[in-house]
């Protein structure tokens, strides 16, 4: 009885649902992405050591104090509240039409932004002082040692938050159907609202979100595999050009 | 000979702690200098001073009669001509041993990928590691990782290496093979000024040793002099207590 619904909704719907799971990978990743990249800007900011005088002292003061303003501001109010004041209040306060998808967008990228710049900033404070020091011993600037030996490492080390954080925002866009995003639930929402049916299509949402959130983990980890490279290294210049390791321990056992 | 670096009435401290007091100090073109001492008397600071990893409190660091602790010097520049090897090793693990040993040429020289490649590879053989060159930082020994960043650092080809403590983090066993490839610099001319606890290899290789107690140079001299017939007290003291130690 329970499956014969379930077929029959899925069978009525399928597109409804592919277009709303489309929908809600779509705002996800696109997000992510760009939180990501807020979140290394700001965090690589928050980092800058303060110099002690000249005028860049000031200025990096300031830059710093709104910065974390923004941090806080976002990681401390409902990214739902958030939806309505930003997308009802730049048309009735500003005047500004905005497209929802596009404040959708914008929406989830400033608030991955600022849970990012807080991961990126605790991945640069985790990394040895000693790797900052033997990069400047051979010369490199702040901004050399950053690119060439700091960040590379922080971003290997923070792959699985930013994975939390892309599941994180799959599961959050749902909030978005607030601000009317045809993403999955909003979509699950008008299915159930037309055939008066409620638990199975919110079943099969269930089903789906699962489905992308698992994708996406297993994604990244073998994302994380390859970053470590193999577990094993070759020798170059290797003289044993015809036996290979282990029958040279197997000749010899 | 051409002295290379000079240094003037150095003083650093941290909050009131006084860790180096009015050091005099020189290094000339091709010399080998061990500064020996004990834990806390300031020699690792002193070295830190000198490539400007730790900013002295006062004094002047005059390198090749140019004040480089003058607000216009660029340090960056002036890092690049010094070697430096840590005690931890500090390789970059974003790297493997032959990324290590080409990042800060490219970079910073900007030497390009095939020139910057043979240089490495030059100095990889000469510490025994060109074979390792895929390795990654975290699948080699201490001793291994040691004489990668000696590799490193002499890629950079500077005037004057620096060396912290460069064994004090080994296995015993390890110890020989990094002190070898040291010799090895040392009879190939190089300058070298060497912050150890090894007094045999002070002894062998250097031209001079300086003894270092709170913060202030006690003694210095050829290394029989100050290793053997020590004129002032508390170097003769240190020496018994380490020498008892073997």
């Amino acid at each position: 009885m329970f499956f014969q619904k379930i077929i029959t909704i899925l069978s009525e719907n399928w597109q409804m649902f592919l277009r709303g799971a489309a929908m809600t990978l779509y705002i996800s990743v696109i997000g992510t992405i760009f939180g990501f990249i807020i979140g290394l800007v700001v965090g690589v900011i928050r980092t800058i050591p303060i110099p002690e005088h000249g005028w860049r002292k000031p200025l990096l003061k300031v830059i710093n104090w709104l910065l974390s303003a923004y941090v806080e501001f976002f990681r401390g109010t409902p990214m739902m509240v958030q939806a309505m004041v930003i997308y009802y209040g730049s048309a009735e306060a500003l005047g500004i039409d905005m497209d929802r998808y596009a404040a959708a967008i914008f929406i989830v990228s400033i608030n991955t932004g600022a849970y990012m710049a807080e991961i990126v900033r605790g991945g640069i404070i985790s990394i040895d002082k000693g790797q900052f020091e033997a990069a400047h011993a051979i010369g490199m600037n702040h901004f050399q040692t950053m690119v060439y030996v700091v960040m590379p490492q922080v971003i290997r080390n923070i792959l699985p938050a930013t994975g939390n954080e892309f599941v994180i925002n799959i599961k959050d866009t749902s909030v978005l159907n607030v601000i009317s995003v045809s993403e999955l639930f909003f979509t699950t929402k008008s299915i159930a609202g037309s055939t008066f049916i409620f638990y199975p299509p919110f079943f099969i949402a269930c089903l789906i979100y699962f489905i992308m959130t698992f994708t996406v983990t297993r994604i990244l980890r073998l994302i994380e595999k390859k970053l470590d490279g193999p577990e094993n290294f070759i020798l170059a210049g290797n003289q044993m050009q015809v036996a290979r390791p282990e029958d040279m321990i197997r000749k010899n056992s | 000979m051409e002295t290379i670096i000079e240094i003037q009435h150095l003083s650093k401290t941290f909050g009131t702690n006084e860790v180096l007091r009015d050091i005099d100090f020189s290094v000339k073109k091709g010399e080998v200098v061990c500064i020996i001492g004990s834990s806390g008397s300031g020699k690792s600071t002193l070295l830190r001073c000198i490539n400007l990893l730790e900013k002295p409190s006062g004094g002047r660091i005059i390198y090749r009669g140019e004040d480089i602790l003058d607000e216009k010097h660029d340090i960056h520049a002036y890092r690049t001509k010094l070697g430096m090897v840590f005690q931890q090793f500090n390789l970059f693990n974003n790297y493997n041993v032959l990324g290590n040993c080409i990042v800060g040429q490219m970079k910073v020289l900007k030497r390009s990928r095939e020139e910057a490649t043979k240089v490495a590879m030059k100095y990889l053989k000469v510490v025994g590691m060109d074979q390792y060159i895929n390795a990654k930082p975290r699948q080699l020994s201490g001793g291994q990782k040691q004489r990668v960043a000696i590799a490193r650092a002499l890629s950079m080809e500077p005037d004057v290496m620096l060396f912290d403590e460069p064994t004090s983090a080994l296995d015993p066993e390890m110890v020989g093979e990094v002190l070898k490839v040291m010799k090895e610099l040392a009879e190939l001319g190089l300058t070298m000024l060497i912050v150890t606890h090894e007094m045999g290899f002070a002894r062998d290789v250097a031209d001079r040793v300086v003894f270092m107690d709170q913060g202030v140079i006690v003694e210095e001299g050829p290394p029989e002099q100050v290793l053997l017939n020590p004129v002032q007290e508390r170097t003769r003291e240190f020496l018994s207590r380490t020498l008892n130690q073997l």
